[in-house]
């Protein structure tokens, strides 16, 4: 049984269908990628995971339990934290503060291994926010943001990952660090789900790979495998036959 | 009920001009994002103007030509003029600095009216027709009331031609769904807006005009207010969004608080109820209204910085004041220290705000009904002479606030702020009237010690500064970094696993908790209370003030609320200049409809402009180490003015002294220009600095 295991979701905005019957599996220990072009509902899926987002039908199970009509605030609680595509850090708290928090609101409702401020201090050291610590957030770029956006979500001890286009706004050698970063915390036992658009961090660090195209999976499998799907190729790159 | 058909008459009567009333919010919310809260003061102040230009004992205008003249000229002119002069400016400003700008708005319509204006006098409210009335089923059915059904079935006709069959109907829907893309695609986004805000002025007035007449005999000021403001019930059921709605919303309030008349039973514990319906189904519309989905990317840059206290300024502030209190209590009369002494109570009530509004980006207009609960909590559970009483009405106080919230948490802003002004118009009518609670006036005895009003001056002193203390403490810790998450990223915050409604209620219980301490103290200085004291009008200015000083930080709410306590000590001092006391009891209106121009508040902007000052000396010591060198030459060198010259060509520069630079401290002069034009070898265009600024 899979950590994550969403079952034929289904999303409706009017009668634009967003996301259709996806099912979809993320495993302990292991960092499956979710890609696709624009639009295809990478991002809402992740809302329908994190229940920011309402379904139509279908299902979410996260560690063998029923999810789907869990509050935000509770499936955060059996552990789960996400980053977000457009920026949503503290922005008038600072780097430090931005992760303290989060830390502080798992001790809230989890008993605590250490304290949030150790927390905080150990996270800003894991995601190379050290030096900014004291920098209001949003007056920090958006790779350093998305870092923070990271850090907050690790600070909260979470099962499972889910990272919306982590790698956007980072520096070559960001990028890398991240992938180490990324890598050394599935080794942990962490389950990853990563939206992302820069190929080759996806293809280099993933197991398993889905490929979301206008709100179906179109394909999953190995990066070896997907790199040569002709579907995959053609959502990509445009159809040849026309 | 034999006479239930023609209630239902006069229902839909009065629900017609609810519906008007509430179509002219809809039309100016959806188009330009504003709620405008002034919607009802408008209506109010239009409803005076037409008396005075066609009442006899005014300027005698026939009543049509009065009516054209006010619905196509008057109010469509104040309307644009308002979303020119004040709205505009509001486009990247947070929620609570819109609110707060056009409950300004509001509070300055009723003092124009109240203080300057027209001042209270007998002006009796002319229906149309006079003499025409029927009798249905035991019911005086009037042909005003009739008109207004008319006027209703009229103006919903007209909207709808004009939103879906002209052009610029249509483009005002667009705006509504995407402001920016209405201007990339031609549009005129501010010119719609200002139309939007003509159109519901235009409507305000029409409500106003027809409602003063069955509203009372004579025109009231909040009466006439109350009734246009009962109409966001309306609204509100019509989402702030749908005009068909919002019409059925209308005649749905009309009908049932006619229909109360009949159906409910004539009990003195009851009078306050009639009048209270249409507060009723606001209070239910809001409660069975579906949840806001969270909206994740809300981060967007806001005009306002969000500056914290500390708590060593916290103890200097504290300090200060009490010297400074105790100082001003020694030298002035008595009448000055009770002035003092209510501008402090003002102070703390504020400060009730920051935790909720400053903190949590929350709203309430009910701060002093939570202060009403906490003075009849101590005066009268116990006796308020015992120093338990005070944490007794702050518990009770903040357990009521608690409560209130629970139901309006799912909400957010505008429907929040609309909850809590519900609620305290609710408590105004049914409750705080009741002769077990404060109908009668009630006397709070003083702590022990503290009969002598000076020493009490000093003790509130001290309490807000305990109080102070209390919130900057909160801030500094994890409760304060949760609620100042919240209002960062709602949706991060919950997907972290934070309960937003559970903390939303701690922000409403903390806050409700010092707004109880604070009518305790109101209920100590005065000789006695009673429901006057605690009236939801009175609220409004707490919120003026405390933005208008700063709401984020404790010193913003000693700023705004010694203020809010001068105007009227201004005015009373000033009482022989001309215009001078109008503008005071004008002050915080004025004060917080200037707020769209400096959402920051007084104190942010004071200690910034000192924090920019050493900032730039930082930098221009900065710079002067990197370029302590400079050619000299006959021309002018940019840099600091009269050099020092070392003889070898270099220009000295004394580290200490404070030089004025050119063209960074002050723009150039012409003749700097043009030697700088000279000496660069450019063109007199080239280099134009001057004319930049």
């Amino acid at each position: 049984m899979s950590l994550l295991e969403a079952r034929g979701v289904t999303v409706r905005f009017g009668g634009h269908i967003a996301v259709k019957q996806v099912d979809l599996d993320v495993d302990a220990g292991r960092i499956t990628g979710l890609i696709g072009p624009n639009g295809a509902g990478k991002t809402t899926l992740f809302n329908v995971i994190t229940g920011l987002q309402d379904t139509v039908e279908g299902s979410v199970s996260f560690d063998g339990r029923e999810i789907s009509r869990l509050a935000p605030h509770k499936r955060a609680r059996l552990g789960m934290a996400r980053t977000f595509q457009r920026l949503e850090v503290f922005g008038s708290l600072t780097a430090r503060e931005n992760i303290l928090a989060a830390a502080e609101f798992r001790n809230r409702y989890a008993s605590a291994r250490m304290s949030a401020a150790e927390m905080a201090d150990i996270v800003l050291e894991i995601v190379g926010l050290r030096s900014v610590a004291s920098e209001r957030a949003d007056s920090l770029p958006t790779g350093q943001a998305r870092l923070i956006e990271l850090g907050r979500a690790l600070a909260s001890e979470p099962k499972l990952l889910l990272l919306d286009e982590p790698a956007s706004g980072l520096s070559e050698v960001e990028t890398d660090q991240l992938a180490n970063l990324l890598v050394r915390l599935a080794e942990a036992g962490l389950g990853i789900l990563l939206v992302e658009h820069d190929m080759p961090l996806v293809m280099r660090v993933c197991q398993v790979i889905a490929v979301l195209d206008f709100g179906s999976i179109l394909a999953q499998g190995p990066p070896e495998q997907i790199r040569q799907n002709p579907q995959v190729l053609e959502a990509y790159l445009g159809s040849h036959r026309h | 009920m034999e006479n239930l058909s023609g209630f239902l008459i006069l229902g839909i009567a009065t629900g017609s001009l609810y519906a008007i009333a509430a179509s002219g919010l809809v039309v100016t919310y959806t188009t330009s994002g504003i709620f405008n809260f002034a919607h009802g003061a408008t209506g109010m102040v239009m409803a005076y103007i037409y008396w005075q230009i066609t009442d006899p004992e005014g300027w005698g205008v026939h009543p049509i030509l009065g009516l054209v003249v006010v619905l196509f000229i008057v109010a469509p002119l104040f309307g644009a003029l308002v979303e020119r002069v004040i709205m505009r400016g509001l486009q990247d400003t947070s929620l609570v600095t819109k609110l707060v700008v056009t409950i300004g708005l509001m509070v300055g319509l009723r003092e124009l009216v109240n203080q300057v204006l027209w001042p209270p006098a007998v002006r009796p409210a002319a229906k149309f027709f006079p003499g025409d009335r029927w009798t249905l089923s035991g019911v005086s059915v009037t042909a005003h009331d009739l008109i207004g059904i008319a006027v209703a079935i009229l103006v919903a006709a007209g909207l709808y031609l004009l939103l879906y069959k002209t052009r610029i109907g249509v483009s005002m829907r667009a705006v509504v769904d995407d402001r920016e893309l209405v201007r990339l695609n031609g549009g005129r986004p501010n010119r719609l807006s200002m139309f939007s805000w003509g159109l519901g002025a235009s409507l305000a007035a029409l409500a106003g005009i027809l409602a003063a007449p069955i509203v009372q005999s004579t025109l009231q000021v909040d009466p006439l207010t109350i009734f246009v403001i009962n109409a966001y019930a309306a609204a509100v059921i019509g989402r702030l969004q749908s005009l068909p709605w919002t019409f059925a919303g209308g005649i749905i309030i009309g009908v049932a608080q006619n229909l109360a008349v009949v159906y409910l039973p004539q009990t003195e514990a009851l009078t306050g109820l009639r009048p209270s319906v249409p507060t009723i189904l606001l209070f239910i519309t809001l409660l069975v209204l579906p949840q806001t989905r969270l909206r994740t990317h809300s981060l967007q840059r806001l005009r306002e910085s969000v500056p914290h206290s500390t708590l060593q300024g916290t103890l200097l502030m504290t300090a200060v004041l009490m010297a400074a209190v105790a100082l001003v209590a020694q030298v002035s009369d008595a009448r000055m220290v009770l002035d003092l002494s209510r501008a402090l109570v003002l102070c703390i009530m504020i400060l009730s705000l920051v935790p909720l509004t400053g903190f949590a980006g929350q709203i309430s207009l009910a701060q002093w009904t939570f202060g009403g609960i906490g003075v009849w909590v101590a005066a009268t559970w116990i006796s308020s002479s015992n120093p338990l009483s005070l944490v007794l009405a702050a518990l009770v106080a903040g357990a009521v606030g608690a409560v209130v919230a629970l139901p309006a948490l799912r909400l957010q802003g505008i429907y929040l702020a609309l909850a809590t002004m519900a609620f305290a118009v609710l408590m105004d009518n049914l409750v705080f009237k009741q002769e077990w609670m404060l109908g009668s006036s009630i006397v709070v005895d003083r702590l022990p010690g503290l009969e002598n009003d000076k020493v009490f001056a000093i003790f509130l002193a001290l309490m807000f500064g305990l109080l102070a203390l209390f919130v900057v403490w909160l801030r500094r810790g994890p409760f304060g970094r949760r609620l100042q998450a919240m209002k960062d990223s709602p949706a991060a915050c919950a997907t972290l696993g934070l309960d937003l409604t559970r903390t939303k209620l701690e922000a409403f219980a903390i806050s409700a908790a010092i707004a109880g301490i604070g009518g305790v103290m109101l209920g100590m200085l005065k000789p006695s209370v009673g429901p006057n004291d605690f009236l939801m009008f009175n609220s409004l200015p707490l919120l003026l003030m405390g933005v208008v000083g700063g709401i984020t930080a404790v010193g913003g709410a000693l700023f705004g609320g010694l203020l809010l306590g001068a105007f009227p000590v201004l005015a009373r001092v000033l009482a022989d200049v001309p215009v001078l006391p109008e503008l005071f009891l004008l002050g915080p209106a004025l004060a917080g409809i200037s707020l769209g121009r400096n959402p920051n508040g007084a104190v942010n902007e004071i200690t910034r402009s000192f924090r920019d000052r050493n900032e730039a000396r930082r930098r221009r010591k900065e710079l002067r180490e990197v370029a302590d060198v400079r050619p000299e030459g006959d021309g002018v060198a940019i840099g600091p003015e009269a050099p020092a010259h070392a003889g070898d060509g270099r220009v000295l520069i004394d580290p200490l002294d404070e030089p004025e630079w050119l063209g960074i401290d002050r723009p150039f002069t012409q003749r700097e220009v043009q030697a700088l034009n000279e000496a660069l070898d450019l063109k007199e265009s080239d280099l134009d600095v001057t004319a930049r600024s």
